[in-house]
């Protein structure tokens, strides 16, 4: 996995776990299953978030759990819920559902935007860290917030690089950096993904890792972004870690000055 | 009347003893990620054979499905 030496001592590591990969994907939308099956080949997911719904009362296919279950780690989400109550019991159902503990939290409190309601995140955190959840809660990209968070006892912080949906890529690049500079939780970007290199620069400003779902599965071709984005985000996890050079406002040759032809 | 149950949100006549009886009558036994709560309660797949329902219960019936 990830095809460089070193990927193995660099694991990601989430409350007691480690993950070869740094690349979490989800499983909406996609034209069809196996375009899904095939992107999720190509992302080699850490993790693979699901959604937990009512069951349709018509007579039902085939199970998500049975496509990908055996094969990924899934991790349940919350998504769409605006009150305690609900983010709480769906966590709890989605545990006796898939046997994780791990979930990803959402409180929805604004249904245009889709940012958090924060002050119920809190709450549903604090609450569910209680019950024994190893809650990844996905949060504004606010360093104050995501300590909070942390404090509670959060496994992880997952700020959102822009709105939902939108592939605005990381519209404040400052607070990410920022809460990834004083995060004690690994940072997860969460949400806003576009294309690659905005997986690049959430991996060069710091995070931990990168979760993403639209833009792989509303790509032309979701198995090709998918591979795309592995390679994004293991491109600027080593950029990260290799250090990047200091931005100047003046050029500066790279050549030698000396020995010019003609000088 | 008739004694009535809520299942997913939906007013419908109380025609199953438990849990099991009423998965069951919707053919979705065996499924797996199939998770029941009642009132609020996660009902373990293990009680399912169990727990009675009586009217006035409000039952969530879910599994996984695509999700980011």
């Amino acid at each position: 996995m990830g095809g460089t030496t070193g990927d193995t001592a660099d694991a990601l590591s989430i409350a007691d776990r480690g993950f070869a990969s740094r690349l979490l994907l989800g499983t909406a939308g996609y034209p069809n299953q196996q375009m899904m099956l095939d992107a999720l080949a190509a992302a080699e997911p850490a993790l693979v978030t699901v959604a937990i719904r009512r069951i349709s009362l018509e007579p039902y296919a085939e199970s998500l759990v049975d496509l990908v279950g055996g094969r990924y780690s899934l991790l349940p989400n919350t998504a769409g819920c605006a009150t305690v109550r609900d983010a709480v019991l769906t966590a709890h159902l989605a545990r006796e559902a898939l046997g994780t503990s791990w979930i990803k939290l959402e409180l929805i409190g604004d249904r245009e935007t889709l940012y958090p309601d924060v002050e119920q995140l809190l709450r549903a955190t604090e609450e569910l860290v209680k019950d024994g959840f190893t809650v990844l809660p996905y949060c504004n990209d606010d360093p104050v917030t995501c300590r909070k968070l942390a404090d509670l006892g959060a496994a992880a912080v997952m700020p959102l690089g822009s709105p939902i949906g939108t592939g605005l890529g990381i519209i404040n690049p400052y607070a990410i950096e920022r809460i990834c500079t004083t995060s004690p939780v690994p940072v997860i970007l969460d949400a806003g993904i576009g294309t690659a290199s905005d997986a690049a620069q959430a991996m060069e400003l710091g995070c931990d890792g990168v979760l993403l779902n639209t833009a792989v599965a509303k790509a032309h071709d979701p198995r090709r972004m998918a591979r795309a984005m592995r390679l994004a985000v293991a491109a600027g996890r080593e950029a990260r870690l290799a250090g990047r050079i200091p931005k100047r406002s003046q050029a500066e040759p790279s050549s030698p000055q000396l020995g010019l032809v003609g000088g | 009347m008739s004694a009535r149950i809520r299942i997913n949100g939906r007013d419908e006549p109380l025609q199953s003893a438990t849990v099991s009886d009423l998965l069951a009558s919707r053919g979705i036994v065996g499924n797996r990620g199939v998770a029941v709560a009642v009132n609020g309660v996660v009902v373990p797949a293990g009680a399912w054979r169990e727990r009675a329902l009586a009217a006035g219960d409000e039952i969530e019936i879910v599994k996984p499905f695509g999700g980011g």
